[in-house]
C-alpha cells in the first residue's frame, strides 16, 4: 500500500497549518512590511488629497523640516520621551523595590499603582485636564490656601504644557513599568541577598551595585517599552490639550494624523510618519543587537 | 575587658525575636513614599468620582477635590443619554452600545485567529513561519501612523472602510503579534509528548487544536480577553480613522462631548462621561487581579 | 559557658505564623567541630542554619557564637562565613570583586583586602580565575569561589547550606573531598546542612538527624549508624534502607523475637535482661546479613539463621542486592556482586543480634 502511494510533493505538506497561518502571513506581508514600504514610497511624492505618484525627490522632508509646527512636535516628544523614560524608570523601580520589602497590603499598593493603566489615554487625559484646571483645580486650591499668587497652569501656558501631559502620562504609564520591575526583583535569587547581609552590605549598595547591574536586561525591556510607546503618544495629547495652546503640545503622531485626515496634505503626513519609523528604527536596532546579538556571543 | 563586660550584658539581654520598633525610620520611608505615591494616582480616580457627584454651581464655588455637599446623580443622568456631539443629543450610551458592538467579534476573531496561529507556530513548524512570526513581531513596534493610511485605502478597496468590519479587521490586526506571541508560547510550554501522542492516534491539525490544544488553553485565552477587552475599548486613533460618526466608540464620542467648544462646559457631566467610559476597563481590572497582570507581563516581554 | 563550645543555640524555636518550623532546639558545638545537619526537605534544617546566621528573626531563645550572644546580632557581625546552593555569587563582579566586596565595605584596609585574597586563592587553587565573571566559571568553579568568599572573611564559623547540591555526581565527590581538606587545614567550626547522607557520614564529626523541626539524633556518623536513636533515624540513613519486622520481645535467658512469619533468638543485644516483654520493630541492615553460610563457619556473625526465597535481584556491579521474602516479610540483602543468584531461588541468610536494632512499636526509641 505504502509502496504505491504517491508521494505528496513538499509545499502540500503541514498544509493545514500553512492555511491556519495565512492571516499571520497577510498581516506580516501585506501590513506590516507592505503598508509600510507603501508610505516610505509615497513620501517622495507630492501626494495632497489624494496619493500620487509625482516624484519630488526629498521636497517633503525638506519642507517637513521648515515647518514650525514639526519641529515643536519633534522637540515636546524628544522631552516628554526623556522625562518620561526618566521619571518610569525611577517611579517604576523605586515603588517596586519598596513593595518587595515585604510589607503589608503589598497586594493594594499593587493595584492602586497599576489601576490607570487599564484606563484609556483619552480618560487619563480629561481627567488631568480638570484636575490642572487652573480654575478650579491644583492652582485654585492653592490660592485658597492662601498663596494668593501661586501659579501652575501647565495647560495653558505654552512654555511647561508638555510637562503637564508628562505628569498624566507617568500617572498612566508608571504602574506597568513598577510591575515590570517588581516582577524582576522577584526573579533575582534570595540566596543573593542573603550573602550580601552576611557580607555585611547595606540594603540601598546591594540594590545600586548587586541587583540593578542584575537587572539589565528587564531595564532594557522596560525601556524599549517605554520608548515605543512615548512615539505612539498621540490620544493623551488629542484629550488634554488638543495640542495647544496654539502648536505648544503638538507631537508627530498628531502631525501626521492631521496633515493625512484633515489638511489633506499626505506627502507631509508619509514624510512625518517616516520620520517616525527612523526614531523607533534608531531605538529598536542596538535593542536588537544586545538582546539577541550577546545571546548569540554567549 | 570591656569586651567581656558587653559580652555578659548581651547575653543576659539578647533571647527571642529582635525587638523592632514599629516607626523605625525605615517603615516611615517605606510607607510615608508608597502613601504619598497612591495618593498620586488615587486623586484623579477620587477627582472624577466627586466632580461628577456634584451640581455646577457648586464646582464653580468650591475646587475640584472638595467632597461634594449635595449628592447629585443629575450629571451621569446626562452623561449617559442627553450629552450632546455635534447636532446628536443622545448621550454617551450610543459610544457605549457601539464600543460593545465593536468590542465583540474583534475580541472574539481577534483571538480565534492568533489562538489558530499561535498552535500552527508551536506545533506545526514549517518553513519560514519563523521569518514571518519575526516579521510579526518586529510589526509590533512599528508606529501605526505609517500604516494607517495604507490600510484605509485597503479597507476602501475591499468595501468595509466606515464600517464595523472594517475597524474589527483592524483591530485583529494590530491585535496579532501580541497575541500570537502569547499563544504560541503558551502551546511551546505544554509537553510535546501530549501533541506527539494525539498524532500517534492519528488526530490532525484541527482534531488535536479542538480537543486537546484549545481546551488547555483556557487560562491563557483568559488573559488574552482581558488584554483585548481592555486595549480595543480603549482604543481611539483606530475609531476616529477607521469608522464613521454615527459608529464612533465610546472614547471617541466622549473625546467629542467633553472637547467641544460649542455650549458651556459641565465639568460634571463632563467628568461622569470619562469615568463612565473608564468603567468597563477598571472593572475588568479589579475583578481580574492577577490575571491582568498576567496579560501585561505577557505583553511586556513581546520581542 | 564552656571554653571549647563555638555554637550554643538555647531553647531556640522558630514559628512562621502558627506552624511550628523549629521546637525549643538545644544544641552546642565545639571548636572545630564538623557538625552536619541532616534530614529530608522541610525538615528545618536549613531554617536552622539560617537562624543560626541571622538571615531568620527567631520567636524564641538565644544563639551563642564564640561566647558572644548574636540573638540580635546582623548577620555580618556574627563571625560567620557563608556558602549557598546557588552560589550566590554576584554576577555583573569578577571573582575578586566577589571575595573583596565585603570587605572593601566594611572598610579593610587595601593592604589587608589583597593579602586575604591571596591566601584565599592559594587556599582553593582559584589564582587564575580571579579576573573572570562567574557566568566564566564552571558549576565547581563558582562553588569554589562562593567558599572563597566566605574564606576571606576571616571568621571562625562557616556555614554551608546544600552547597554541593547543584552539581553532577562527580564533582559533588571531588568538592566534598576538597571541603574535607580544608577543614583539616583550617580547623573552623563548620555547619553543614545537606540531605545527602554519604556527604554527611564522610564529612561529619557529629551528625544531627532533623525531622519535623526537630533533632532525632546527634551523634558521631558511626553511632548514628550502628545504633540509630529511634526507627526514623534508623531507615533515613543507609542505603538500601534497614529491613524492619513487626513482632513481640519475649524476655528471659534466652530472650526472643518472634511474629506469624519467624522466631528466633536476639541473645547477644545489648541489655536485653533489662528490658521487659513489649511490642518491636526489629531492625537489621542489608549489609549485616550472611547468605548460605554454614553456621558453624561464621560463630557469632551468623547467630540467627533464616531460610528465605528470593524474589528478584539487583546486580549492581560491586555488589548484588536480593530481595527476599520470609513467608510473606519482605528482606533486603546484600551479596557480592559476582554471586551466582536468581529469582526463586531457596538461600539460608543469618546474622547477629548484636548488630541489629530493637525499637519499641509505640515509641519508636530504641531499646
Amino acid at each position: 500500500m505504502a509502496a504505491t502511494q504517491q508521494p505528496r510533493p513538499a509545499w502540500l505538506k503541514n498544509m493545514s497549518a500553512k492555511l491556519a497561518s495565512i492571516p499571520m502571513v497577510f498581516t506580516a506581508l501585506v501590513i506590516f512590511v507592505g503598508c509600510t514600504l507603501w508610505t516610505v514610497y509615497y513620501s517622495f511624492t507630492n501626494s495632497k488629497l489624494l496619493p500620487n505618484s509625482n516624484f519630488v525627490g526629498l521636497d517633503q522632508y525638506t519642507r517637513l523640516w521648515e515647518t514650525n509646527r514639526w519641529l515643536v512636535s519633534v522637540e515636546n516628544l524628544v522631552i516628554y520621551g526623556v522625562c518620561s523614560l526618566i521619571l518610569s524608570l525611577v517611579l517604576g523601580f523605586l515603588l517596586a523595590a519598596l513593595l518587595d520589602q515585604k510589607i503589608r497590603f503589598e497586594n493594594t499598593f499593587r493595584s492602586i499603582f497599576l489601576y490607570p493603566f487599564a484606563l484609556s489615554f483619552i480618560v487619563t487625559g480629561l481627567v488631568w485636564q480638570w484636575i490642572l484646571n487652573p480654575e478650579y483645580g491644583v492652582q485654585h486650591l492653592v490660592r485658597q490656601l492662601g498663596w494668593t499668587s501661586f501659579t501652575f497652569d501647565p495647560l495653558y501656558n505654552a512654555d511647561i504644557v508638555i510637562y503637564g501631559i508628562l505628569i498624566a502620562g507617568i500617572w498612566q504609564g508608571s504602574g506597568l513599568i513598577m510591575c515590570i520591575m517588581l516582577a524582576g526583583l522577584r526573579g533575582i535569587d534570595s540566596e543573593i541577598w542573603k550573602a550580601a547581609r552576611v557580607d555585611g552590605i547595606p540594603t540601598w549598595k546591594t540594590y545600586l551595585w548587586v541587583v540593578i547591574p542584575m537587572m539589565k536586561p528587564v531595564f532594557i525591556t522596560a525601556l524599549v517599552l517605554i520608548a515605543s510607546g512615548i512615539v505612539k503618544v498621540y490620544d493623551l495629547v488629542v484629550a488634554q490639550t488638543s495640542g495647544g495652546p496654539g502648536i505648544a503640545s503638538e507631537v508627530p503622531a498628531k502631525y501626521v494624523y492631521d496633515k493625512m485626515f484633515q489638511a489633506q496634505n499626505l506627502g507631509q503626513g508619509f514624510a512625518a510618519s517616516t520620520m517616525m519609523l527612523l526614531s523607533v528604527v534608531v531605538i529598536l536596532i542596538p535593542w536588537a543587537y544586545l538582546q539577541f546579538g550577546g545571546k548569540r556571543r554567549g | 575587658m570591656a569586651k567581656s563586660e558587653t559580652n555578659t550584658r548581651l547575653r543576659e539581654g539578647a533571647r527571642g525575636t529582635k525587638p523592632s520598633k514599629a516607626w523605625s525610620r525605615r517603615n516611615i520611608f517605606i510607607y510615608g513614599t508608597l502613601l504619598v505615591a497612591a495618593i498620586y494616582y488615587l486623586l484623579p480616580l477620587y477627582v472624577m468620582v466627586v466632580t461628577s457627584l456634584k451640581g455646577m454651581p457648586e464646582i464653580r464655588m468650591g475646587n475640584v477635590f472638595g467632597p461634594p455637599m449635595e449628592i447629585t446623580f443629575q450629571p451621569w443622568v446626562k452623561a449617559w443619554s442627553e450629552a450632546c456631539t455635534g447636532i446628536n443629543c443622545d448621550g454617551l450610551s450610543r459610544g457605549f452600545w457601539n464600543s460593545v458592538q465593536i468590542l465583540i467579534p474583534s475580541v472574539t476573531i481577534s483571538i480565534a485567529v492568533a489562538a489558530v496561529n499561535g498552535y500552527a507556530l508551536a506545533n506545526w513548524r514549517f518553513k519560514g513561519a519563523e521569518v514571518f512570526f519575526t516579521i510579526l513581531i518586529i510589526g509590533a513596534f512599528i508606529p501605526y501612523q505609517i500604516m494607517i493610511y495604507p490600510i484605509v485605502i485597503i479597507l476602501r478597496e475591499l468595501g468595509l472602510y466606515g464600517g464595523l468590519w472594517g475597524l474589527v479587521m483592524v483591530h485583529t490586526i494590530f491585535g496579532m503579534p501580541i497575541l500570537t506571541l502569547l499563544f504560541r508560547n503558551y502551546f511551546a510550554s505544554i509537553p510535546e509528548e501530549l501533541f506527539k501522542a494525539a498524532r500517534v492516534d492519528g488526530a490532525g491539525f484541527w482534531g488535536i487544536f479542538f480537543k486537546i490544544m484549545l481546551p488547555m488553553a483556557l487560562p491563557i485565552i483568559v488573559v488574552a480577553i482581558i488584554l483585548q477587552v481592555t486595549g480595543i475599548w480603549n482604543d481611539f486613533l483606530f475609531g476616529v480613522i477607521y469608522t464613521k460618526p454615527d459608529l464612533y466608540p465610546m472614547t471617541v464620542q466622549l473625546n467629542n462631548i467633553v472637547n467641544s467648544v460649542q455650549g458651556v462646559k459641565e465639568y460634571n457631566v463632563n467628568m461622569a462621561a470619562t469615568l463612565l467610559t473608564g468603567l468597563v476597563p477598571l472593572v475588568i481590572y479589579f475583578f481580574s487581579g492577577k490575571l491582568f497582570v498576567r496579560g501585561i507581563a505577557a505583553g511586556a516581554v513581546k520581542g | 559557658m564552656q571554653d571549647n563550645i563555638s555554637i550554643s543555640i538555647r531553647d531556640l524555636k522558630l514559628n512562621f505564623g502558627s506552624v511550628e518550623v523549629l521546637k525549643q532546639l538545644n544544641l552546642d558545638i565545639g571548636v572545630g567541630e564538623f557538625l552536619v545537619l541532616l534530614g529530608s526537605s522541610g525538615c528545618g534544617k536549613s531554617t536552622l542554619l539560617n537562624c543560626i546566621a541571622g538571615l531568620l528573626d527567631i520567636t524564641d531563645g538565644q544563639i551563642f557564637i564564640n561566647g558572644n550572644n548574636v540573638t540580635w546580632a546582623e548577620p555580618s557581625q556574627r563571625g560567620i562565613g557563608m556558602v549557598f546552593q546557588s552560589y550566590a555569587l554576584y554576577p555583573q563582579m569578577t571573582v575578586e570583586g566577589n571575595l573583596s566586596f565585603g570587605l572593601k565595605n566594611a572598610g579593610v584596609p587595601k593592604k589587608e583586602i589583597a593579602e586575604r585574597i591571596a591566601r584565599t586563592a592559594e587556599i582553593l587553587q582559584i589564582q587564575p580565575l580571579l579576573k573572570r565573571k562567574p557566568a566564566a566559571l564552571s558549576g565547581g568553579q563558582r562553588q569554589r569561589v562562593a567558599i572563597g568568599r566566605a574564606l576571606v572573611r576571616d571568621v571562625d564559623v562557616f556555614l554551608f547550606d546544600e552547597p554541593l547540591s547543584n552539581l553532577d555526581a562527580k564533582l559533588r565527590a571531588d568538592l566534598r573531598v576538597e571541603i574535607k581538606r580544608l577543614h583539616q587545614r583550617l580547623k573552623n567550626t563548620m555547619i553543614y546542612v545537606t540531605h545527602d547522607q554519604v556527604e554527611a557520614m564522610t564529612l561529619a564529626d557529629r551528625i544531627a538527624i532533623m525531622k519535623g523541626g526537630l533533632i532525632m539524633q546527634l551523634d558521631s556518623p558511626s553511632v548514628i549508624y550502628n545504633k540509630p536513636a529511634n526507627k526514623y533515624v534508623a531507615g533515613f540513613i543507609g542505603s538500601p534502607a534497614m529491613n524492619f519486622f513487626e513482632g513481640q520481645l519475649k524476655v528471659g535467658a534466652d530472650p526472643q523475637f518472634s511474629n506469624s512469619s519467624m522466631e528466633f533468638s536476639v541473645k547477644g543485644y545489648q541489655a536485653t535482661e533489662a528490658l521487659q516483654d513489649q511490642k518491636v520493630w526489629f531492625g537489621i541492615r542489608p549489609e549485616h546479613i550472611q547468605v548460605n553460610t554454614p553456621a558453624d563457619a561464621c560463630a557469632d556473625a551468623c547467630a540467627v539463621q533464616l531460610d528465605v526465597v528470593v524474589d528478584l535481584v539487583e546486580p549492581m556491579g560491586s555488589d548484588t542486592l536480593v530481595w527476599a521474602n520470609i513467608q510473606g516479610q519482605v528482606l533486603r540483602f546484600r551479596m557480592d556482586g559476582l554471586a551466582d543468584i536468581k529469582g526463586g531461588d531457596r538461600v539460608r541468610v543469618g546474622f547477629d543480634p548484636v548488630r541489629a536494632s530493637l525499637f519499641n512499636q509505640q515509641s519508636e526509641l530504641r531499646l
